[in-house]
């Protein structure tokens, strides 16, 4: 079961490198710039250019000791160690990596996602013989549904509430600007309005070549102007006295969780958008099952059901329990 | 459906009551007859059709998903419909979903074997919001915090009518509805309603609040009565035809023909239901008896015979008189007694008392010596209002007696506390063992409730579907109004209205109560 090349720490013994390190190392693969697989401190980042910008972005341009940007589907060779990204589709810069070894080939999938989504390079199915596979929405009660389907609920309740304000939650990296990408898809094109915590990246994702239309900071904004409007935040301004400042808000919240209602119920959310980055049950199955690999490491979410399910289909599968990682279901990142 | 499901969707998730009016008047403003009629009977609860136990229901899902996975997500979930609804594995049928009257229709035709076939295409066709609403449908059981009241708020806002109007009419009403919202719309006449032959919205009574309101209050304004421990009815009796209705407006008359078969004269008249001889009322557990069957045996009309005391009076013959005041009422009432000669009513005693300290002496002794809930005390100047009006009619209730009991099994609670233990079982000592005596699932604040969801997760011995068997070592002080014996408790003991008085976090178990310290509580009433 255990791999000669990989550790459960997600370490690469052969070349002394970790992926997604939870704690600073000296030579690390990041897979994404989420802040549970990409963290500051660490000597050498190996990561895709979208990534190293987005982490230069966040923790400052000094937040490693140094940074090797490596396109998609280029492989770079350490020693006898040859290392490929490929798209994970989960947000802008996001990659599996894949690891060869000898004839062995183990992907990596980091958080990743198979629908399509303008914000991020499209997922790309790598085969392999271990999968170290995510598990944010690994359980059966995870269907999500179409992303238009949510985005014309949303509209649906933009016309009917002329003078409400619709506050929308959702996170800073990723979420944000695909919420916005989706709703200029759904031809809403006036102006959409910004906490302060989200200007910084959806100005970087402009500059990486996703537009994402008329956005203006929320700040400063008379409140009658913000009636009919959208408005988006992290999730914790929700609740927060920042939302005072809009006229009588439609609380929305975009997110994987907000199909079970209790969730919405328990922050308060009138209108759940049931938007995920994340692969849902029936994407991770079909996932691990067009890999062919053979044996599967679950980690990252609702490991036990899908550990169970990939014994059910006779796949060796274990769970790695990584500490540190998306401790609260809050945190979709 | 899409609408119906979506104006679900709404009333669950929206916090504030002028939301949920404002979108049940547009969902009733913008849907035809008769589908609005048929959902605001589903939401009022006045429609019951043929339904699925959620355990059958969850039998049909077991069927197409793997019951260790089912487990799981239930486990997450935390609310069986709603992880059925989101389990479903088969969607796309190209069929949209019946309207909401078909499908109500579907489910009252469709016999029992061949339901859970209906349940599963139904399922299957279902978009996700969809899918929901015909899991709470099909289980019938809505629990989405809609009161009959602020429906009825809804329609007076859709119409512009006054809800008090919308109330007289209510009762003599027919599912779907279509002369009110014929009315409603302007569209013709206000249904017309026999009003003395009709349930009419009882009053009720807020708790004294002795610390507070007792000094504010002058005992010259007020008059008592006992408080008794029945069910409040409401007895209609128009042109020879008694009707008997339970404070929700169920027609109880044929559990007991003994009282409809011996009012005499045309009155309505609210008053208590009780079982016992010679107007001696026994425990609540007789009248319990003869309220679990829908028809009176003729044992039970022998053994047990009912009558009512009665409290008040609304309509003196077909003369409407809930306007009056209490005084003038009372004296209709007992002028309709002199002149019409009663055999299972009677009229309830007035107490005499010239103060405060008075009263709070006949409560006491009441309580003690007779079994009595407490006392009602009434404004003499109110008029018959229906609902809970505000500085009326006061309940001052006898203080509850209480023992030291023993946390033993904790099942999740429903709705919002569907993530919480919240539903507690706990026992007493029986020589060595401990026994059940009861349930209890109110009593404790928000962050009590926290603390205990935490010290049940954290002292589990077992887990059994929702429920966990604790460790036996955290005490509640119980509080109950009355103690009776019972056969299906293995205890031998049964309690009537158990709360959690307060969590005695300090005590240690083996100081709890024992079985032979609840006997003395047995026949107290
Ligand atoms: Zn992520
Ligand atoms: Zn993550």
């Amino acid at each position: 079961m255990a791999s000669p090349l990989l550790d459960r720490h997600l370490h690469l013994k052969a070349i002394d490198t970790f992926i997604d390190p939870v704690q600073p190392r000296e030579r690390a693969i990041i897979t994404h710039g989420h802040a549970d697989h990409a963290r500051s401190g660490h000597g050498a980042v190996l990561a895709t250019p979208d990534t190293i910008a987005i982490m230069k972005t966040r923790y400052g341009e000094a937040c490693a000791g140094s940074f090797q940007p490596v396109e998609y589907g280029e492989p770079v060779s350490i020693d006898d160690v040859r290392i490929t990204l490929h798209p994970a589709g989960h947000v802008l810069g996001s990659a599996q990596v894949l690891i060869e070894h000898r004839g062995q080939r183990v992907v990596v999938t980091g958080d990743y996602k198979r629908l399509p989504d303008r914000t991020a390079a499209p997922f790309e199915l790598v085969p392999c013989d271990l999968l170290v596979t995510e598990a944010t929405f690994g359980l059966p009660v995870f269907q999500h549904p179409a992303p238009s389907d949510e985005i014309a609920r949303l509209v649906r309740s933009l016309e009917a509430n002329p003078d409400r304000a619709h506050l929308i939650g959702a996170y800073a990296l990723g979420k944000a600007q695909r919420v916005i990408s989706l709703l200029r898809e759904g031809g809403h094109d006036a102006p959409i309005y910004l906490h302060g915590a989200l200007l910084r990246l959806c100005a970087l994702y402009e500059e990486r070549g996703i537009p994402l239309g008329d956005l203006r900071p929320a700040t400063g904004v008379a409140k009658p102007e913000l009636a009919g409007r959208v408005v988006i935040a992290p999730p914790s301004a929700l609740k927060d006295r920042w939302s005072r400042r809009l006229p009588d808000p439609v609380l929305a919240m975009a997110s994987g969780w907000m199909s079970v209602k209790q969730r919405a119920r328990q922050r308060g959310v009138e209108l759940p958008l049931i938007i995920s980055d994340h692969a849902d049950w029936n994407e991770l199955r079909e996932t691990i099952a067009d890999t062919g690999a053979e044996t599967i490491w679950v980690t990252h979410g609702r490991e036990d059901a899908l550990v169970y399910h990939c014994r059910q289909q006779g796949l060796v599968a274990e769970p790695l329990n990584i500490q540190g990682y998306e401790e609260g279901e809050e945190d979709e990142r | 459906m899409k609408a119906f499901a979506q104006l679900l969707e709404l009333l669950a998730l929206t916090p504030s009551r002028n939301r949920k009016i404002a979108a049940l008047a547009e969902y009733f403003a913008k849907t035809p007859d008769p589908d609005r009629g048929y959902a605001l009977a589903v939401l009022t609860g006045a429609l019951s059709f043929r339904n699925v136990k959620p355990a059958k229901l969850k039998e049909i899902v077991l069927g197409e998903v793997d019951p260790h996975l089912f487990a799981l997500s239930y486990d997450y979930v935390g609310d069986l419909g709603e992880t059925i609804a989101l389990i479903w594995p088969h969607h796309g049928g190209t069929e949209e979903l019946p309207s909401l009257t078909d499908l109500i229709e579907l489910f009252n035709t469709t016999s029992k074997g061949e339901l859970p076939r209906l349940i599963s295409s139904l399922l299957t066709r279902a978009e996700i919001n969809e899918r929901w609403a015909v899991v709470k449908l099909a289980t019938g059981a809505l629990r989405i915090g809609v009161s009959a009241r602020l429906a009825k708020t809804a329609l007076a806002e859709m119409s512009g009518k006054d809800l008090q109007a919308i109330e007289e009419v209510w009762h003599g009403l027919r599912i779907p509805y279509a002369e009110l919202f014929t009315w409603l719309e302007d569209r013709g006449e206000r249904p017309d309603i026999d009003h003395a032959a009709r349930f009419h919205p009882m009053m009720l009574s807020n708790p004294i609040d002795e610390a507070r309101d007792l000094e504010k209050l002058d005992p010259a304004d007020f008059s008592a009565e006992w408080k008794w421990d029945g069910i409040r009815v409401q007895l209609v009796a128009a042109r020879g035809n008694v009707s008997l209705f339970s404070r929700t407006g169920d027609d109880i008359g044929p559990a007991f023909p003994d009282v409809v078969e011996a009012m005499m004269g045309d009155a309505v008249l609210d008053g208590e239901l009780l079982v016992g001889a010679d107007f001696a009322p026994g425990p609540f557990n007789d009248l319990q008896q003869r309220l679990n069957r829908k028809v009176a045996s003729p044992k039970h009309l022998k053994d047990l015979p009912a009558f009512v005391r009665v409290y008040d009076m609304l309509f003196d013959g077909s003369e409407d008189i809930r306007a009056l005041e209490w005084t003038e009422r009372r004296a209709r009432l007992e002028a309709f007694f002199t002149r019409h000669r009663q055999t299972r009513l009677d009229l309830s005693e007035v107490l005499d008392f010239g103060d405060w300290p008075t009263l709070a002496e006949h409560r006491r002794r009441g309580a003690d010596e007779h079994g009595h809930e407490g006392v009602m005390v009434k404004l003499r100047t109110s008029p018959y209002v229906p609902g809970r009006p505000k500085g009326l009619w006061y309940k001052w209730k006898r203080d509850p007696n209480l023992v030291d009991a023993i946390l033993m099994y904790a099942q999740r609670g429903h709705g919002k506390r569907s993530s919480f233990y919240s539903d507690f079982t706990f026992g007493v000592w029986k020589g060595n063992e401990i026994v059940p005596i009861g349930k209890a699932y109110f009593g404790f604040t928000d962050a009590e409730l926290k603390q205990l969801d935490k010290w049940v997760r954290t002292h589990t011995l077992q887990a059994f579907g929702p429920v966990r068997e604790v460790e036996k070592s955290l005490v509640f002080e119980v509080a109950f109004d009355s103690a009776q014996e019972s056969a299906r408790h293995k205890s031998g003991v049964a309690l009537r209205f158990p709360r959690i008085n307060r969590i005695r976090w300090d005590k240690p178990a083996g100081e709890a109560a024992t079985l032979e310290e609840m006997q003395v509580f047995i026949g107290a009433t």
